[in-house]
């Protein structure tokens, strides 16, 4: 009760925001409207008025929320959820990337981060790039890729995943070169003494005391690799996914469309990343390192 | 094929000279040549693998023409480095960093609002924040505010955590220390518990420099006046332009990683006291 109850005045603090918010913004064309019907709006007819406008600046909370429930709930119930219309089908496309680029980014994370830890020379070489690669801003030529993808062949999910992969495969290396290389010298010395070749090493202390570091790195690497399949949807010619609905939204100014998108993509990722934190905590406890 | 076996042998000779180089005791020089050594390498193999395959330079254009392109067309790089860099990213970097410091400061006597902020703070930072950009863009207009305005949204939350993490740095003994010397609050803050914070805030701005040039230029595709990176980007790959898009990402990845080295720099200068930082022997 203690942790939770900062946490909802918080929360509560911010949708009262938002209404109010919403009010501020809104209110210019709620006069505009008034003045055109040539009545003056009392304080209660604005509050309703703003809190319910059909292209708003800031939609209401109720808003955003009864939408969300129009575009997923309502459609499954009528047994239509992977209708072109349904957040849901658009969610799963996203997912769907997000998920093979976040499983190639690891893999390929944790292959750079082997070769780090066990090769001098790739150490020097590599490491250095490793960093610099980030400070690039490589979103920027995602709809490059796409296209270039696109005219080679390769279209469809790959291409994002790609982005996606780019993104991810940084906090895993990092974090797994500093995980690989977490065991002291102490233990190090007791595995040469134990007479324990490389591999045994590896598997044995290596990549056990490694595995805190690799669930942190994985959690980053999700957020980034969601991030990723939605700024590789968006020159795809907003066909389908959360990137292409807010995409559209923008182009015809459907603001209760865009925000009810990023709220499916922000509920996405929290649930990602949940996920692999029950993961993380299985797997340390099974471990006996939690 | 004279190309193909040209990239072969670049390659190898790339990799033999590192191998000597990483297997000397290691120096400022040899670690400053093994990795440039690596990005000549990469870009004399791009050229032969280019040229040698036929490789159309509508899909994937050779080093060398990119570097022409680069050379000719300065002026239009120059302007889009201005709107977007300068005006877009650099203000929001400012502002938003700016805000998340205040911010920080302000609820650190409140652990009422620190234990309830966080947790929020951190939920955020994981979120993809930059599908905030066409909202901003529709409240802000094409120009570079709301470029600036993405950019504060996405550098704000992870400059909180951080810095709310660094004030937290400073231990119980240091700060009983301070209370035997008879220090306020304000002297306590000042000399003991922002210094002790720094190598945390330096870490909040050196990730948020990296989300400030891809926030301002990921919200120009959502639209922008007729210049900028992001523009210039998603025009010319339209046009199949991709030397200049390509020129365009030298200019970003210049861009980035100097105002990265710039916050490391003064990172160096104001936390040489901390470990990280010394010189290692």
């Amino acid at each position: 009760m203690k942790r939770v109850l900062p946490i909802l005045t918080v929360v509560v603090a911010i949708f009262a925001l938002w209404y109010a918010a919403a009010v501020w913004l809104n209110a210019a064309w709620a006069y505009d409207k008034a003045e055109r019907a040539e009545r003056t709006l009392s304080i209660s007819e604005l509050v309703t008025d703003t809190w319910s406008q059909d292209k708003p600046k800031l939609p209401a909370p109720h808003q955003v929320a009864a939408e969300i429930w129009k575009t997923t709930g309502e459609m499954a119930l009528n047994g239509r959820a992977f209708s072109k219309r349904s957040l849901i089908y658009h969610s799963w496309i996203t997912f769907s990337s997000t998920a093979l680029g976040f499983l190639l980014g690891t893999a390929l994370g944790v292959a750079l981060a082997i070769g780090i830890v066990y090769n001098r020379t790739m150490d020097m070489s590599v490491m250095p790039w490793v960093i610099a690669s980030q400070t690039i801003p490589i979103l920027a030529i995602a709809p490059m890729i796409i296209v270039v993808l696109n005219a080679v062949g390769i279209s469809g999910l790959l291409p994002k995943a790609m982005i996606s992969m780019y993104l991810s495969f940084f906090p895993v290396v990092v974090g797994m070169v500093k995980g690989l290389r977490s065991p002291s010298a102490m233990q190090l010395d007791q595995m040469r003494t134990w007479n324990a070749s490389p591999s045994q090493t590896f598997w044995r202390l290596r990549l056990p005391s490694s595995m805190p570091y690799f669930f942190t790195s994985l959690k980053i690497a999700m957020a980034a690799s969601l991030v990723g399949a939605i700024v590789g949807e968006l020159p795809t010619g907003a066909v389908a996914g959360l990137g292409a609905r807010l995409l559209a939204g923008s182009y015809y100014g459907q603001t209760i469309q865009i925000w009810s998108a990023l709220l499916m993509a922000a509920t996405l990722a929290a649930l990602l990343v949940g996920l692999i934190g029950v993961l993380q905590r299985l797997t340390l406890r099974r471990m006996g390192m939690a | 094929m004279a190309w193909l076996a040209a990239g072969l042998l670049f390659w190898a000779l790339g990799w033999w000279i590192n191998h000597l180089l990483a297997h000397r005791p290691r120096t400022t020089a040899t670690r400053l040549a093994v990795p440039i050594i690596f990005g000549l390498t990469v870009i004399a193999i791009w050229e032969c693998l280019v040229r040698g395959l036929g490789i159309s330079p509508v899909l994937l254009p050779p080093p060398s023409q990119i570097a022409a392109r680069f050379a000719t067309s300065t002026a239009i790089l120059w302007e889009d480095f201005v709107q977007t860099a300068l005006k877009g990213a650099l203000t929001g970097y400012i502002i938003g960093c700016g805000a998340a410091f205040l911010t920080a400061i302000a609820i650190d006597r409140s652990p009422f609002l620190q234990r309830g902020l966080l947790p929020v703070g951190n939920f955020v930072a994981a979120l993809p924040i930059i599908g905030m950009a066409p909202i901003l863009v529709m409240w802000f207009g094409f120009d570079w505010q709301s470029k600036a305005a993405v950019v504060v949204v996405m550098v704000f939350f992870p400059m909180l955590v951080n810095t709310v993490q660094g004030l937290a740095e400073a231990d119980a003994m240091q700060r009983d220390l301070m209370r035997t010397y008879a220090a306020g609050y304000m002297t306590t803050l000042l000399k003991l518990r922002l210094p002790a914070a720094m190598p945390f805030i330096f870490n909040g701005l050196k990730i948020a420099t990296t989300l400030a040039l891809i926030g301002a230029i990921v919200a120009e595709f959502f639209g922008s006046p007729v210049k900028g990176m992001g523009f210039r980007i998603s025009t010319s790959v339209g046009q199949l332009a991709l030397d200049l898009v390509w020129a365009e990402i030298v200019v970003a990845a210049l861009a980035g990683s100097g105002f990265y080295g710039l916050v490391a720099l003064i990172e160096r200068r104001i936390t040489f006291w901390h470990p990280s930082q010394r010189s290692r022997i």
